[in-house]
């Protein structure tokens, strides 16, 4: 199987990622679409892992997984109180930072 | 046509169908359903890369912990299709515009590479005691330092999460 196919199959996951972070006004959405995007980089590392037998790209997997786990439960946390405070998740209305 | 090509396809189409599900489903406990069924595709293509240990951890690590706090936090907040804010229209249209504009381009940089081929024949790089070997030999300390990573993360997800 040529290798082309798994880059182009990561590739249009992450755009999907980055078309959601774009057009996506709830918080949580948003978050899921950066997990959607880290997934797809995943894919694409354990796949250049196959093509050179090499095993240290499936080790960077396994950090990045870690470092998402980390992320999604401070980022969840923030989103919370942020719900707490504004009684939404709207990342239109989280503007407190212009005025 | 291989089997491997075949199956490749068809875990292709499920993941692409179920991403494109999460961005545009009105409903969040939708697109959070959408996400899981992606990381079960994203899973089997690393069971079609030979990497066992990676499918096992993906599997239990994003749809058994991650999507579930998700499902929580959003069945705490009581969200549904009728609560979800929308954006414009032109908005909307100018996010598709661009993204794929951002997916030709790439595209087109990388349609005259030279497509190599994978060796199909099963390695076992991906096993677990292979993969042990590496990280506790090369990626020692980085091992050590994701463990303070999670302890600040949890503090800091504590202390942020507690009220005032």
């Amino acid at each position: 199987m040529p290798i082309s196919n798994y880059i182009f199959l990561s590739l249009a996951l992450f755009c999907i990622g980055v078309m959601g972070v774009l057009i996506r006004r709830n918080a949580i959405i948003i978050f899921m679409c950066i997990e959607l995007m880290l997934n797809a980089v995943n894919l694409m590392l354990v796949a250049f892992s196959k093509f050179h037998h090499d095993a240290s790209a499936q080790v960077f997997v396994f950090f990045i997984m870690v470092v998402a786990a980390a992320e999604v439960s401070v980022g969840l946390a923030i989103i919370v109180m942020v719900y707490r405070q504004l009684h939404s998740v709207d990342v239109g209305v989280m503007n407190r930072l212009k005025h | 046509m291989n089997w491997q090509l075949i199956i490749f396809w068809i875990l292709a189409v499920i993941a692409l169908l179920c991403a494109i599900g999460v961005v545009t489903s009105r409903n969040p406990i939708n697109s959070v359903l959408f996400l899981i069924m992606t990381f079960f595709a994203i899973a089997g293509h690393y069971l079609l890369l030979n990497a066992q240990f990676l499918a096992v951890v993906h599997i239990i690590v994003y749809a058994g912990a991650i999507m579930v706090l998700f499902l929580f936090v959003i069945m705490l907040m009581n969200m549904n299709a009728e609560t979800e804010p929308q954006k414009s229209q032109l908005v909307r249209f100018a996010g598709v515009i661009s993204g794929g504009i951002l997916l030709i381009v790439v595209l087109a940089a990388l349609k005259k590479a030279d497509p190599a081929l994978m060796s199909g024949k099963s390695s076992d790089i991906g096993l677990i005691s292979n993969l042990g070997q590496v990280l506790f030999h090369e990626f020692i300390v980085p091992f050590e330092l994701s463990s303070v990573l999670f302890l600040s993360a949890m503090v800091g997800a504590v202390l942020i999460g507690k009220k005032n």
